[in-house]
């Protein structure tokens, strides 16, 4: 193997280019940009190329040369490449027809232009996503309601199907995390009631925090999170292999098919995972008071009963159905507007987590205000 | 039938015979499948399978559905690790290579997938940059112009380089695809069913196309494929893959001789018979009075 290499110089008027070692795409990198310099000298001249001393050739090499041979326009007289071997000659006639640059990259416009579009791609995409996103809640609530009154379209195997993936396999990870959360929240608590010798008020603080609060919380965000962004990839991926054509030309509703049983099954789950997360944010809490403050469990236990009452357990649980609901149907609005690429799938499968966990919190908070209207 | 062009394993070559042949064509054997075994599970895909192929033919791999014609090319080209036997190409043993060794062979062969396999994110022309990209050290002017040049002896407009792939037509994603697998200049491609959804004309010119790269850019092509024009049109030998193995290697007017069920339900279909007269307006008389013979 050799490096490829040129000479130039000119017989009279006429200029030469000997060319030597391997023009194949391995070799050529380094003298494209020497070449191209050489080929500007012979625009409107004669040009003689002598392959004698080549060793290899490829289309890069090929191409390389007929482009330089072809800079000299005027080729009546003398212009020739001498020395191919018939390999290479018919190599050369190959990619003649075959020059013509083309578009590599996508037209952009200029950067003030690109940025005009993009803000008001922008302002104009929340406008017609969150339109789109109502329809689609509307949707999805006109076609349960129908499938309801009608006992016989009720998909239970996909229902109880998805009631495992999104809730039962759920269990593990979302037990644990609000274990520890429960368990964080004594040990701060701890610490500031300390200084008021008022250590025993950390029962209330667990209980109320993970009953109202906490437990639906990281139930709901362990969901969109694990669910959410599943159901998004989901339906995405059957959108682009055409899967959800193919429902609808069978006369099958893909909402009553693919995202009424998604709903349901959440709907149904995280309010159960939200029990569960409550549950063991108040076990976690109640270990963390005995490890830190000598709270013994009986107490804990005792304490929670009297003092934390079951309207802070409806206070939060309420919540889940609401948040199972809006992260069930952003997951598979999202899942419909994938289009195409592999791309927009993975923007689409961001956005629904995105988009559900900022409206988790927003309904939250919506929820804050209200029980705090009522007084709850 | 002589021996040099169809070996029909375990039929009539003795096993010293073939080895003969073997060594003594061993050196322009680009590819040499020893003993494959594919499995899934308990079930067993290829047996006791060997192929040849040879530098600078085009060969076109045929069987009925789910003999593993796809299963075999992956198995080639180290996407599919076979539970027994050797694959060796270009000389070394694949499957035992280091991953060095396994870079050098991945650059000097090119694949085109059956949907063509195109990155989505990317333009048909930046697809098929990629492989030079990731391999050479080229300056971006010239990768560019490999990249042209590629697109259009790929047959396809210049204007079509920046599109994505999801507004290009199936054909010109065949075409894309194809671009993309001869952007490093490899010694072979292997084909996957290239013909398969393209209008007939479009099918045509595709074999065109093949033949052409074959004969000028002294390419090795290992094509699976349904299309019996395709198979005349292009093909120098075919490989038929029936009963878990090749069971015959060889041109396609001494494969279609062949006293094989499959193999002759499959090229005297209606279908095979339309290819060969297309082939090849004399051989109408020579059907008919086979057909009258096998009836």
């Amino acid at each position: 193997m050799q490096i490829a290499r040129f000479e130039t110089g000119h017989k009279g008027d006429i200029l030469t280019l000997d060319i030597f070692g391997d023009w194949t795409a391995r070799h050529v990198g380094g003298i494209d940009a020497a070449l191209r310099k050489f080929a500007d000298k012979t625009i409107g001249r004669e040009l003689i190329i002598n392959l004698k001393e080549m060793k290899g050739l490829d289309t890069a090499g090929a191409m390389m040369i007929q482009r330089t041979f072809h800079s000299c326009q005027d080729r009546t007289h003398k212009s020739a490449i001498v020395g191919a071997e018939p390999g290479q000659e018919s190599l050369l006639r190959q990619v003649l027809g075959h020059l013509e640059p083309c578009q590599i990259d996508p037209p952009q416009d200029s950067p003030f232009v690109t940025m005009l579009y993009r803000t008001g791609a922008g302002v104009s995409g929340v406008y017609y996503s969150t339109l789109e996103l109502l329809n689609f809640i509307g949707l999805t609530l006109v076609t349960m309601m129908k499938v309801m009154v009608n006992p016989r379209r009720w998909r239970l195997a996909s229902i109880a199907h998805h009631m495992e993936e999104t809730g039962l396999n759920a269990v593990p990870i979302v037990g644990l995390m609000s274990f520890l959360i429960g368990a964080v929240v004594a040990f701060m608590g701890a610490k500031v009631l300390q200084q008021f010798n008022a250590q025993v008020f950390v029962v209330e603080l667990v209980g109320i925090a993970v009953l109202r609060e906490f437990g639906v919380l990281l139930a709901a965000i362990l969901t969109a999170g694990r669910s959410g962004s599943a159901f998004t990839a989901q339906i995405g991926s059957m959108k682009i292999r055409e899967e959800i054509d193919a429902l609808r030309v069978l006369g099958l509703d893909p909402v009553e098919v693919l995202i009424v049983p998604r709903t349901i099954a959440l709907v149904i789950m995280l309010p159960v995972l939200s029990f569960l997360a409550a549950a063991l944010g108040i076990i976690g809490g109640g270990l963390a008071a005995w490890a830190t403050m000598d709270i013994s469990p009986a107490l804990f236990m005792a304490r929670t009963q009297e003092m934390v009452v079951l309207d802070n357990f409806w206070a939060g649980i309420i919540k889940a159905p609401f948040f199972a609901f809006v992260i069930a149907v952003i997951g598979c609005f999202q899942g419909m507007e994938v289009e195409g690429s592999a791309e927009s799938l993975g923007q689409r499968t961001t956005l629904s987590v995105v988009q559900a966990l900022f409206l988790v919190i927003v309904l939250d908070a919506f929820f804050a205000m209200f029980f705090l209207e009522l007084n709850f | 039938m002589t021996k040099e062009t169809a070996i029909i394993q375990g039929q009539n070559a003795s096993s010293d015979q073939v080895s003969d042949q073997l060594s003594r064509a061993e050196h322009d054997h680009i590819i040499e499948v020893r003993g494959l075994r594919n499995q899934f599970g308990n079930f067993i895909v290829h047996d006791e399978l060997d192929l040849n192929v040879r530098r600078g033919e085009i060969i076109g791999v045929v069987g009925g559905s789910g003999t593993g014609k796809s299963v075999l090319m992956r198995s080639i080209i180290g996407l599919k690790r076979p539970s027994k036997g050797i694959v060796k190409i270009f000389g070394h043993d694949f499957y035992g290579a280091s991953s060095k060794e396994k870079i050098g062979i991945e650059q000097r062969w090119g694949v085109l997938f059956q949907g063509g396999a195109l990155f989505s994110s990317m333009t048909v022309a930046q697809n098929v940059m990629a492989p030079l990209r990731a391999h050479l050290h080229l300056p971006d002017e010239l990768a560019r112009d490999i990249a042209a040049l590629k697109i259009s002896m790929a047959g396809l407009p210049p204007e079509s380089g920046d599109k994505f792939p999801s507004e290009l037509s199936g054909g010109m994603k065949k075409r894309a695809g194809l671009a993309r697998a001869l952007a490093l200049d490899p010694e072979m491609v292997f084909l996957d069913e290239p013909t398969a959804g393209l209008d007939p004309i479009g099918a045509a010119q595709f074999d065109d196309l093949i033949v052409n790269l074959r004969n000028t850019m002294g390419l090795t092509v290992f094509m699976v494929t349904h299309d019996l024009d395709s198979l005349h049109a292009a093909c120098d030998r075919i490989a038929v893959l029936s009963d878990k193995k090749v069971i015959v290697n060889g041109p396609i007017d001494e494969v279609r001789k062949l006293d094989h069920e499959w193999i002759q339900r499959y090229f005297s279909g209606p279908r095979g018979r339309a290819a060969v007269v297309a082939k090849d307006p004399n051989h109408v008389e020579d059907f008919k009075e086979k057909r009258s013979v096998i009836a």
